[in-house]
C-alpha cells in the first residue's frame, strides 16, 4: 500500500512521543540552566594553576620552566620568569612566575599543558560557563584567577588528584632522603677531610642513588 | 579494480573548465539561471557555496566553491612539533576526531619506526568503530534532514550519537575534540567500568539501528528521492580517486580495514558492504550495514581487549626528532581513506605535513552526479557525499 512506510515511521515517533511522558529512558534531555548533568570525572575545559596550602601566591607549584608555553599549540600562555627564587612543594628553591596569562579566546582546551607539565602545576578545571561581558582583559586570565588550591582538585578530579598527591609524597620523600645524604656525605666529606685527606671515595657512594632517585620523571607520565 | 576507459574523457573535460570564468551560454530557448547554493551555516556541513546554472529546473553546470573554513593547518603543522599537531587534527573533520588522531599517530608511528601496545590497538579499534557509528548514525540523520524530514530523524540519530560521545567524554575528557592518541599508545587507560559502560552502549546499539532503519527503509518518500538519483559510476569513482562508503556504494570493493591491515584489524571478522545500484539509497544502505557490522567488531574487541600498558613507556611523545624520511600512514576514516603524508628533516618540525582528505576528494564528483538533476535533488546528492568542511579546507 502506498504510503505504508510513512505510516510506520510516523508510529514509531508518536511511540517515542508518548512514551516520553512514562519512560525515563525516551526522555534525554534536561532543562539546563535548573537541571544539571554531572559533568564527567575526566572533563577538561580550561586549565588552572594548582597551589599548595592556603597562600595562593606562596604555593603555587609552577616553576615557570615555560615547556607548557612552548608546546601549547595556540600559543595561548604567557610567562615572565621571576628574578628571585622561592622554596617549591619539596623546599628547593625554584624561580617562579611574576606573569602567568593564559587567553581563554584562544585555548583549545587540549590539555597538552598538563600532559608536558613535569611539576604537576597546571591541571584543567570542568567549568564550563566562562563567559563574560568584558572582551578584552575578561578574557585574559593571569595567575591569580588561574590559581586553585589542591583540595578544589581534589573535589573535581578526585582520583587523578590523589595519584598526583602520591606521586608529590614520594618525590619528597625521595628529596629528604638525599637532602639527608647530602648532609651526610658532607659530614662525612668533613669528617673524612678532618681525619685523613687521602679517602674521599667513601663519602661519594651515599649521594649518588639519591641523585638518579631524584631525577625528573618522563613527560609522557603527566596524566 | 577495473581500469578507467570511458570516464577519463569526462574527467579532463571538467578538469579544463575548472579555473574557467562561469560562462553564460544560451540553451535552447531561454537562459541559464545561476544560482549559489550551498549551506552556509557553520553548524551544518560547514560554509561551501556551490555556483549552480540551471535550465530551468535542471543543472546544466556545477562549480563547487570551498576555502571558506580554510585555517592553515598544514603550514602550521609544519612550524610546531609533533606533538602540537595532534589536537588540530581534531579539528579536521569534527565528527571523527579520533580516526584523525588515529591517522595521525600512524603516519608518526612509522616515521619514528615506533611500536604500539596490544591494549591501545585494541583501544584504538573500539574508539574508530564507534567514531564510525557516531558518523554514519549523524550523517544519515542529516541526509533526512535535507530531505525535508526537519530534525526528527536527526533527533534519533542524536539521541544515540550522545550515549557515544558520553562514553569518549568519560575516557578522553571531551566528547569531540578527544585528543587522545599518542605516539606509541593512547594517553590514559580505560577502566573496567569504562568497559562495561561501552559494551552496554554496544548492546543497545542493534535495536538502534533496528528503529533507525524500520522507520525510513521503506518509507515511500526517502525511495522514491533517493532510488536512481545521483547515480556515480565505479569507473569515474576509481578514477577520481573517491574512498570510502560512496566508494563501496559503487559497487567497488575497498576497505583499507580490509586492503591495508593497519592496527590489528586482521582479527577481527567483518564484511564490506557493496552496493549495486551506485546511487543515494545505496550509499544511504551502505552506510546503515557499515553500522551493523561495526557493531560486530565492537563486540569481538570488547570481548577480548587484554590487560597491559596503553602507552609504550619507551615512546616519548615531545621533544623527539625523527630521522630524515617520509612516511605516510593512512587509515579507513568514516568518509573515506584519511592519510597523513610526512616528511622529517631531522628537526623537531615535519618538513611537510599534508592531509589527504577523503572529504575534499569525495566532492570533487559533485558535478559529475549532479548533472541533469533537479535543483531539489543537488541538496541530496551533496548530502549523500557526507562531508565535513573543516576537512575539505583545513
Amino acid at each position: 500500500m502506498l504510503g505504508e512506510g510513512i505510516l510506520k515511521g510516523l508510529a514509531e515517533t508518536a511511540r517515542n512521543f508518548a512514551g516520553s511522558f512514562v519512560s525515563k529512558e525516551r526522555l534525554t534531555t534536561v532543562e539546563y540552566p535548573e537541571q544539571r548533568i554531572p559533568t564527567a570525572e575526566n572533563a577538561r575545559v580550561f586549565p588552572f594553576l594548582v597551589y599548595d596550602g592556603t597562600d595562593w601566591e606562596a604555593g603555587l607549584r609552577c616553576v615557570a620552566c615555560q615547556i607548557c608555553e612552548k608546546e601549547c599549540p595556540p600559543k595561548c600562555i604567557y610567562i615572565e620568569k621571576s628574578k628571585d627564587k622561592k622554596p617549591d612543594y619539596v623546599g628547593k628553591m625554584q624561580i617562579y612566575p611574576v606573569r602567568f596569562d593564559i587567553d581563554v579566546s584562544v585555548c583549545m582546551s587540549c590539555q597538552i599543558c598538563v600532559e608536558v607539565c613535569p611539576f604537576e602545576a597546571i591541571k584543567m578545571d570542568t567549568d564550563f560557563e566562562l563567559s563574560t561581558t568584558d572582551r578584552f582583559g575578561g578574557l585574559l586570565h593571569d595567575r591569580k584567577q588561574l590559581a586553585r588550591s589542591n583540595e578544589y582538585y581534589h573535589t573535581i578530579h578526585p582520583t587523578e588528584a590523589a595519584e598526583v598527591d602520591g606521586r608529590l609524597a614520594e618525590e619528597k620523600v625521595k628529596a629528604e632522603v638525599k637532602a639527608k645524604a647530602a648532609a651526610e656525605a658532607a659530614a662525612a666529606k668533613a669528617a673524612a677531610a678532618a681525619a685523613a685527606p687521602p679517602k674521599p671515595a667513601e663519602a661519594a657512594p651515599p649521594a649518588r642513588p639519591a641523585e638518579t632517585a631524584t631525577a625528573p620523571k618522563p613527560a609522557g607520565g603527566g596524566e | 579494480m577495473s581500469a578507467p576507459t570511458a570516464d577519463i574523457s569526462i574527467q579532463l573535460a571538467r578538469q579544463e573548465g575548472w579555473n574557467r570564468p562561469p560562462v553564460i551560454e544560451p540553451d535552447g530557448e531561454g537562459e541559464l539561471l545561476e544560482l549559489a547554493m550551498g549551506p552556509h551555516h557553520p553548524s551544518t556541513h560547514g560554509v561551501f557555496r556551490m555556483d549552480v546554472a540551471l535550465d530551468g529546473e535542471r543543472v546544466v553546470r556545477l562549480k563547487p566553491v570551498f576555502g571558506y573554513l580554510h585555517r592553515n593547518h598544514e603550514k602550521i603543522a609544519e612550524s610546531t612539533s609533533y606533538l602540537a599537531s595532534m589536537p588540530y587534527t581534531d579539528r579536521l573533520d569534527y565528527f571523527c576526531s579520533l580516526t584523525n588522531n588515529w591517522a595521525y599517530a600512524l603516519a608518526v608511528e612509522k616515521l619514528v619506526g615506533q611500536e604500539v601496545p596490544e591494549r591501545a590497538e585494541y583501544l584504538r579499534v573500539i574508539l574508530a568503530e564507534f567514531t564510525r557509528i557516531q558518523n554514519h548514525a549523524s550523517s544519515i540523520g542529516f541526509l533526512l534532514q535535507e530531505m525535508g524530514a526537519s530534525g526528527t530523524p536527526l533527533m534519533y540519530a542524536f539521541r544515540e550519537r550522545e550515549k557515544i560521545l558520553d562514553l569518549f567524554e568519560s575516557l578522553t575528557g571531551s566528547r569531540m575534540m578527544c585528543n587522545y592518541m599518542r605516539f606509541g599508545g593512547c594517553r590514559v587507560d580505560a577502566s573496567p567500568a569504562w568497559l562495561d559502560a561501552a559494551r552496554k552502549v554496544v548492546a543497545e546499539l542493534p535495536e538502534f539501528v533496528d528503529e533507525f532503519e524500520s522507520f525510513l527503509r521503506t518509507n515511500e518518500i526517502l525511495t522514491a528521492r533517493t532510488q536512481g538519483m545521483g547515480i556515480l559510476r565505479p569507473e569515474l569513482a576509481v578514477n577520481a580517486g573517491i574512498t570510502g562508503p560512496m566508494l563501496r556504494a559503487s559497487g567497488v570493493n575497498y576497505d583499507i580495514r580490509k586492503v591495508d591491515r593497519y592496527g590489528i584489524y586482521d582479527r577481527f571478522k567483518f564484511r564490506v558492504p557493496l552496493g549495486d545500484h551506485w546511487d543515494i539509497y545505496d550509499r544511504y544502505m551502505v552506510r546503515m550495514l557499515e553500522m551493523r557490522e561495526s557493531i560486530g567488531i565492537l563486540e569481538q574487541a570488547l570481548k577480548d581487549i587484554p590487560g597491559g600498558p596503553v602507552m609504550d613507556p619507551k615512546a616519548k611523545i615531545r621533544g623527539f626528532r625523527p630521522k630524515p624520511g617520509e612516511a605516510y600512514g593512512r587509515i579507513e576514516a568514516p568518509k573515506g581513506e584519511l592519510g597523513f603524508y610526512l616528511i622529517s628533516d631531522g628537526s623537531p618540525n615535519p618538513y611537510r605535513y599534508r592531509v589527504r582528505p577523503p572529504s575534499l576528494i569525495n566532492l570533487t564528483v559533485l558535478e559529475d552526479m549532479c548533472l541533469g538533476h533537479n535543483v531539489a535533488d543537488v541538496v541530496l546528492i551533496f548530502g549523500s557525499v557526507d562531508i565535513v568542511l573543516g576537512e575539505v579546507d583545513r
